[in-house]
């Protein structure tokens, strides 16, 4: 097998992989089916931006949750954002996290929204990983001249 | 001079130079030709111009892709007092610039203006009101649905938006009569 066939193995498989553990959703595959020769990097465009935003909402609600006196309207406004920057671009289990956070925000119990915070960190860094592992590998495949498959 | 010898005795070297520059030019000029159209950003009559309305940086850069990809001119803005400027409905000063956009889209859950706010304005000016509105949110409330299509919404939508979502928004433009200029 040469190397173009194998790396776009890996790539069908990891891809493959993102989806069955449920850190992908279908609505990644919509972000793909965009890319076109017009815009031939928009999945990178909109996942970095995605991780910019993130960074920041993660400082922000980390802030919010060490006041003296709590703003819970905020911290939830912050959740809200996360939640649907993380389900426009399918990454799955961060939007999950932020479902269950909303819910103690609206309890106003702290340890729940504590506990939340470093699971939608942990799911950031998780997802953020896997993404740029998964541009690594098209790149890979770009620089030994062949073509990045498309999942169906 | 070089002279080649074959069936086209009469081809030179020299003569495929010229025609060679001849054409190099001849592509120069098309490409600024194009790039002068480009840069004009002179669309077609029938190039529907949507407003999209979004506090979320990343749902907009989706909805403008999404819009683009369905041949629509886009123009974002990024909360519901930035849409009233920019459709000329300032609060104190309201002037009809004329028909800029074919269709509004806008999320139901923003800061300071919430887009059931935004779609109200909207339907009370004049010259706006048979502009359509499309709603988005991520949530599904159905007295909130209820709420925004009484209010003259045309559409409600569940985000985060999918190709299918706009196909039916762009088959919404072409039923609903266009305001012209």
């Amino acid at each position: 097998m040469d190397a173009v066939t194998q790396l776009q193995r890996q790539f069908v498989e990891y891809t493959t992989s993102l989806y069955r553990e449920g850190y992908l959703d279908d609505q990644f595959t919509q972000l793909q089916k965009l890319q076109d020769e017009s815009n031939p990097d928009f999945v990178v465009e909109v996942v970095t931006l995605f991780f910019e935003d993130s960074e920041k909402l993660l400082n922000n609600l980390t802030a919010a949750l060490q006041q003296e006196n709590i703003d819970y309207k905020q911290v939830d406004a912050h959740v809200h954002q996360f939640k649907g920057s993380s389900s426009s671009i399918g990454a799955e289990r961060v939007k999950n996290v932020c479902v269950v956070f909303r819910n103690y925000c609206d309890e106003k119990n702290l340890d729940g929204c504590v506990l939340c915070l470093q699971q939608a960190k942990n799911e950031y860094i998780l997802i953020r990983n896997k993404l740029e592992a998964l541009f690594n590998l098209e790149q890979q495949i770009l620089q030994a001249g062949g073509s990045v498959p498309v999942m169906a | 001079m070089y002279v080649y010898r074959c069936p086209h005795a009469h081809i030179t070297l020299q003569s495929v130079i010229s025609n060679l520059i001849f054409f190099e030019k001849c592509l120069a000029d098309t490409a600024d030709f194009i790039l002068n159209f480009a840069s004009m950003e002179c669309y077609g009559e029938d190039v529907p111009h949507v407003l999209a309305v979004d506090d979320n940086l990343i749902d907009r850069k989706l909805v403008e892709k999404l819009l683009k990809s369905s041949s629509c001119r886009v123009t974002t803005a990024e909360n519901g007092m930035r849409a009233l400027e920019y459709l000329g409905l300032r609060e104190n000063h309201q002037q009809n610039n004329g028909s800029k956009v074919n269709m509004i889209i806008t999320d139901y859950c923003m800061p300071g203006m919430t887009g059931y706010e935004l779609l109200q304005k909207i339907k009370e000016s004049s010259w706006l009101k048979e502009v359509p509105v499309i709603i988005m949110s991520s949530e599904n409330i159905p007295t909130r649905i209820n709420e925004c299509l009484e209010m003259g919404a045309e559409m409600f939508m569940l985000k985060p938006l999918k190709l299918s979502d706009v196909k039916k928004l762009r088959h919404q433009l072409t039923n609903v009569e266009v305001v012209k200029r």
